[in-house]
């Protein structure tokens, strides 16, 4: 395979050695577990945390003349995945075995696609940042294939002093390997590029996204070069299983590189592990004893055939993506493009906003949902679902303020009940008589009042008319919050006498 | 296409079958026999043709999305030469 470069070195980019400049360039293979109530190819549960060999068919098990038969489902989901990605849908696709051995591939060899993958090219637009200047970069990231592969089983070591307990129930369970071409070139895209993946799978339904079980995994590759030049010799961590530590293993990799190439030493192509204790990676196999997984089509299987009508139907039903959504948000809702890709990036979240904005002005909703939903889950660590404010009680309160009912500033607090006491905003407001006060008479016997107490200060306004902030503070104070801050404003100056 | 006798250890390592220098002796003159048989086939020229994968049209069969089988965690380890709590046990490996 020839590779093309498609980006141009950036200065911004480099890692600076002590020969000058280097580049790194990055591809990933990311594998997502297709969400699927059974297994690829058989009819096993595909439950996370199930009692060891529970999830386990005796075609899992690799037993003597059991037979694959495939899972709709799973190519469905595999066909929507590569919807997403904008990528080429392959009406034929073969399935292949690739034979490796290890105690916990009890077939001896992995169910997978080799030549002919199920989906080909595409690409995924990716934002990288908030920079320092809190702007984001998009790039264009593109894919290779996609195609369809059983998991392996689990080994642990730690059970035994001589021996490995290995559980099955993951063997066979569905996975989507996502291959990007080389088009990554930082640490900080690489991370922006899965979390993306992410986001899309999680939109479609394809894929769970859920690192701590498992559900997404990356093998990285990394090469150095002088910016501009030819490509390097790339080394693969495997099996990387967060996007934090993907980012990690990627800098410590190109640094031992660097450092390797800048002390006149070559790099061998080589299959590495990433240890997140120490912060480095290490070798696991080299090319000579890299794997010869002797790939040929599975005699059990025929040829995935299906018509472009079965993917049209597929795509007809596709949700509607983050991309599409944020465009939306902007042009339809006239949010910033910002607070756009900030509701996007979580599903739950988007889902969350649109129920808020219905019916409401969309950036007053992104405002509240961005900063006091989300800073408020942010800073008690809680996840969207176990938001103690719902969308309708959010909107509520928007509702109240757009009325006149309430003033912003006592928003803030009534927030604050909901949050911690729960009800009904509106009930609320009654029973705590947060109403705000549009009553001119009372809000002018509180300014004559604050007037009448403080001579001296409003002797001063008289000639300083910016002084006159402080008797609108007072009065404020004076009602608890409750006056329409726009009738005191008008008061305070009428009273005092200035324009 | 014939093979010597480093790729027939090679082969049996990749699949972890104990062989002795002996038998891969013999085992490299087998293979080259059964591999020069089989060589025959090039004779016809196949350059167009798709590959066969099935003698009679037909599709490729499906299952739906439903959970059958499961459950039976004693039942698939019940050959194992050792077995635990219903997990497999194998002599230690960590690569």
């Amino acid at each position: 395979m020839s590779i093309i470069d498609t980006r141009t070195p950036d200065p911004k980019r480099l890692i600076s050695g002590a020969t000058g400049d280097w580049e790194v360039i990055v591809g990933l293979e990311v594998h997502a577990q297709v969400s699927s109530n059974s297994k690829l190819f058989s009819g096993a549960s595909t439950d996370f945390g199930s009692a060891p060999n529970d999830n386990v068919s005796l075609v899992d098990a690799a037993m003597p003349g059991m037979l694959p038969v495939i899972n709709e489902e799973c190519v469905k989901q595999a066909i929507r995945t590569g919807l997403g990605l904008k990528a080429q849908i392959n009406l034929k696709s073969v399935f292949d075995r690739k034979n490796y051995f290890y105690p916990d591939l009890p077939q001896g060899y992995q169910i997978s696609q080799f030549k002919q993958p199920i989906v080909g090219e595409g690409k995924v637009i990716v934002s990288v940042g908030p920079d320092r200047q809190g702007q984001f970069e998009d790039i264009e990231v593109g894919i290779e294939r996609l195609h369809l592969e059983q998991d392996a089983g689990k080994s642990m070591h730690d059970q035994h002093p001589t021996m490995s307990y290995v559980d099955l129930n993951r063997s066979g369970v569905a996975l989507m390997e996502i291959v990007s071409k080389p088009d990554i070139r930082s640490a900080d895209e690489a991370k922006a590029y899965v979390t993306k993946l992410r986001t899309i799978m999680r939109y479609l339904g394809t894929c769970d996204g859920n690192m701590d079980e498992g559900s997404l995994r990356a093998d990285v590759n990394v090469s150095v070069r002088k910016p501009g030049g030819a490509f390097g010799t790339r080394c693969e961590i495997k099996n990387v299983n967060s996007i934090r530590f993907i980012g990690q293993a990627i800098e410590a990799e190109a640094q031992r590189q660097i450092a390797i190439l800048e002390d006149g030493g070559r790099i061998d192509q080589e299959t590495r592990l990433f240890d997140p204790a120490k912060g480095e990676t290490r070798s696991m196999r080299s090319k000579e004893e890299a794997h010869d997984y002797r790939y040929f089509p599975d005699p059990d299987l025929l040829p995935l055939e299906f018509d472009q009508a079965y993917v049209d139907a597929l795509a007809k039903h596709l949700p509607e993506l983050p991309d599409q959504k944020k465009e939306r948000f902007v042009s339809a809702m006239g949010l910033s493009a910002y607070d756009a890709s900030v509701l996007v990036a979580e599903k739950a979240v988007a889902d969350f906003f649109e129920q808020v904005a219905a019916g409401r002005d969309g950036k007053m909703a992104a405002n509240w949902v961005i900063n006091d939903l989300l800073g408020a889950l942010n800073k008690s660590g809680k996840a969207l679902e176990e938001t103690p404010v719902s969308a309708d009680q959010l909107g509520a309160i928007i509702d109240l303020i757009r009325e006149g009912t309430i003033s912003g500033k006592i928003a803030k607090d009534l927030f604050e009940i909901v949050w911690t006491e729960g009800g009904d905003p509106r009930e609320l407001v009654e029973s705590r008589g947060l109403k705000q006060v549009t009553d001119t008479g009372a809000i002018e016997k509180a300014v004559d009042e604050v007037i009448a107490a403080n001579p001296d200060k409003a002797e001063q306004a008289r000639a300083k008319p910016t002084m006159a902030g402080w008797f609108v503070g007072q009065v404020m104070k004076a009602t608890g919050g409750k006056a329409n801050p726009q009738a005191v404003n008008d008061l305070v100056k009428a009273k005092l006498g200035i324009e | 296409m014939s093979v010597d006798l480093a790729t027939v250890k090679r082969v049996a390592h990749l699949a972890r079958i104990a062989v002795t220098e002996e038998d891969a002796l013999r085992m490299t003159g087998e293979l080259n026999a059964i591999l020069g048989f089989v060589e025959q086939l090039d004779e016809v020229d196949v350059s167009g043709v798709e590959p066969m994968t099935s003698v009679i049209p037909m599709e490729m069969r499906k299952r739906e999305d439903v959970v059958t089988d499961g459950g039976k965690a004693a039942d698939v380890v019940a050959n194992a030469p050792a077995s635990a709590e219903n997990f497999f046990l194998v002599p230690k490996v960590v690569e």
